[in-house]
């Protein structure tokens, strides 16, 4: 709650009565001021309030009620099971590897993304003649819907495709693989796309962040003799953290709920075999289109309680050291 | 919530001249902008092929250039009709988060009254609810009101999903602007509601900007909540389109290069002419 602190209000008030009427008057008229700044206040907010409530919060609340039911959909539910659905959910081992799977691209991405990211935006933190148009271009994956990027690579990743007939005219035909229907190998290819959609935004956010660190900093650290890397090492980096860290909580919350890509990409016999699914996909199959509502809100509420753990434990750990930050840092 | 909240930016200053850099610079700067943009091109590219011509050479150049296959999406397939309803859901949302959001915002700013911080608070909860978790009640929920299969049951959930981050990214901008303006403005006879029409709206315009864009692009690219709300084939996304069109004529892979690249062109158009506000936007979002 940074922002909270640096929050300036008008006094109430703003607009005093004129001065020279009679005591009453003026109490009246204050209360009347009162009354329509009440009026504006509730005039203003509660569009904003009761669409919020109603499509992000009630859901959310729904989805636990419906959870405990098997119930296929229409009519009231009826037939409670109270947590069956839950048990029911972690004894799947569809389910579990899903779990396995987002595992997988969380720590893929923060691992792979972060590293390359961070080595190419410190090697590009400098002025170079045509750095808007490096921009452009990196960028360019990230602005792309995720359906259309997953169609893309599906042409190219396809079985005699583009990259196949590309490895084997350099010689290196021993590495064709099934790209997207071995169910070994169907992850690290997801993973791979996914982090050719998102290493871009990684970068920018990173360069971003190095826009802002002072360059008379390193000037002063090459004076005193540091090295290039000494200076990345003990100046940059520090004053990076906040940045790196947010772009880490970003990644991880887009990864636990990761669905677009995966869904157009993967065939749904491999995605059915857990070899490819998410717990976002698993739960539009089996919640949507296998007419299992009580089930698949079961797995959204699951979906969500680990998003939510894993944003506060983030939080909690992590970005706490952002917020002194951002208050020590407003004094300048 | 800490992915708070610097407003937007201002360019930064030409400090030092431009100059050719180091060679290591532009080899890796090189590398990375080709490894980011190949894929897109090969895209494009590809639709000017055959198919038998990408059958026989999956890797190869067009051999002749053929326009046909982006001729053909263009009058036979559902893409106008598609980029169409893309159109209306963006800009519906949009016009929904930017008004929405610039109300509760101007208030939780710019007015002191008991319950502001919890109503803050309250918003900001929001960021923890992703709309992918809470897909399948919002479908029930959207059924029970009898507005799936319309335009409202992609706006308004993506409305409401936007608000918190909308609201975080909007209220420090306009507190910021300063007490002394509302003011004047109150001598010269304006109310509150007057110096958020005349003073407030004119001076957040770069602030609108980043958030109405944020959302655009946000609902074009959305696939999830169309694709369940939306059954009517007649409604559906560019996003649902390109994937109806790459399963329906899985022997045409120079018809779904086509069809892609042309559905990739509307937001890399609008990518360019706009890229400074939304890789500003994400910058003053994540400035701690």
């Amino acid at each position: 709650m940074t922002s909270a602190s640096q929050t300036r209000t008008p006094a109430d008030g703003a607009l005093a009565p004129p001065a020279g009427l009679r005591p009453g008057a003026r109490a009246a008229s204050r209360r009347a001021e009162t009354r329509r700044k009440w009026y504006e206040i509730i005039g203003l907010t509660t569009p904003a309030v009761l669409i919020y409530v109603l499509f992000v919060l009630v859901p959310m609340g729904f989805a636990f009620y419906y959870s405990l039911f098997r119930w296929r959909g229409v009519g009231p539910p009826t037939e409670y099971v109270g947590f069956r659905n839950y048990t029911l959910a972690f004894q799947d081992p569809i389910f579990l590897d899903a779990l396995r799977n987002n595992a997988i691209i969380v720590f893929g991405s923060l691992l792979i993304q972060g590293p390359v990211a961070l080595g190419i935006a410190l090697l590009l933190n400098r002025r170079f003649r045509g750095r808007s148009a490096f921009r452009l271009l990196v960028f360019v994956p990230y602005v792309l819907a995720e359906v259309t990027v997953g169609i893309m690579w599906k042409l190219i990743l396809t079985d005699g495709g583009t990259l196949d007939a590309l490895l084997r005219s350099v010689g290196l035909g021993g590495l064709v693989q099934a790209w997207l229907a071995d169910l070994d190998v169907v992850i690290w290819t997801l993973l791979f796309v996914l982090t050719w959609k998102y290493v871009g935004f990684a970068i920018i956010l990173l360069l971003a962040g190095l826009s802002n660190v002072p360059p008379e900093l390193n000037e002063a650290a090459e004076i005193d003799g540091a090295s290039w890397w000494q200076i990345q090492r003990h100046v940059t980096l520090p004053l990076l953290g906040p940045t790196i860290r947010i772009w880490m909580f970003l990644s991880m919350i887009g990864s636990l709920q990761v669905f677009d890509m995966v869904w157009v990409t993967s065939v749904p016999a491999v995605r059915s075999l857990g070899a490819s699914a998410t717990m976002a996909t698993y739960m539009v199959d089996n919640g949507f289109f296998a007419r299992l509502w009580g089930y698949g809100n079961a797995v959204a509420v699951i979906l969500f309680a680990i998003s939510f753990v894993a944003a506060l434990l983030f939080q909690r750990f992590l970005l706490s050291r952002d917020i002194e930050g951002a208050i020590t840092r407003k004094g300048k | 919530m800490t992915v708070a909240v610097n407003s937007v930016p201002a360019p930064s200053p030409g400090r030092r001249p431009v100059q050719w850099s180091s060679p290591l610079t532009y080899a890796i700067a090189l590398a990375v902008a080709a490894v980011s943009i190949a894929p897109v091109v090969y895209v494009i590219v590809g639709g000017f092929r055959t198919t038998p011509q990408i059958v026989n050479d999956p890797a190869g150049l067009p051999d002749p250039w053929v326009w046909d296959n982006y001729y053909r999406v263009l009058t036979q397939s559902d893409f106008w009709r598609q980029a169409f309803n893309s159109a209306v859901i963006a800009l519906g949302t949009t016009l929904g988060v930017v008004v929405l959001g610039m109300a509760a915002a101007f208030v939780l700013a710019r007015y002191s009254f008991r319950g502001r911080e919890w109503l803050y608070t309250f918003f900001t909860l929001g960021l923890l609810f992703p709309a992918g978790a809470a897909i399948l009640p919002l479908y029930l929920l959207l059924r029970d009101l009898s507005l799936i299969n319309s335009y409202y049951a992609v706006i308004l959930p993506q409305v409401a999903f936007s608000l918190p981050l909308t609201i975080v990214i909007l209220r420090p901008f306009l507190s910021a602007i300063p007490r002394e303006l509302e003011d004047a403005a109150a001598i010269d006879g304006a109310g509150r509601l007057g110096f958020l029409w005349r003073i407030v709206l004119p001076l957040s315009r770069p602030a609108i900007v980043t958030v109405g864009i944020l959302a655009f692009v946000a609902s074009w690219n959305a696939f999830l909540l169309p694709l369940l709300v939306l059954g009517d084939v007649n409604l559906h996304t560019l996003p649902l389109g390109v994937q109806n069109f790459s399963s329906q004529y899985t022997t045409d892979t120079a018809g779904v290069l086509a069809f892609t690249s042309l559905a990739m062109l509307p937001a890399l158009l609008f990518f360019t002419l706009a890229e400074k506000q939304i890789v500003g936007g994400l910058q003053g979002a994540v400035k701690g």
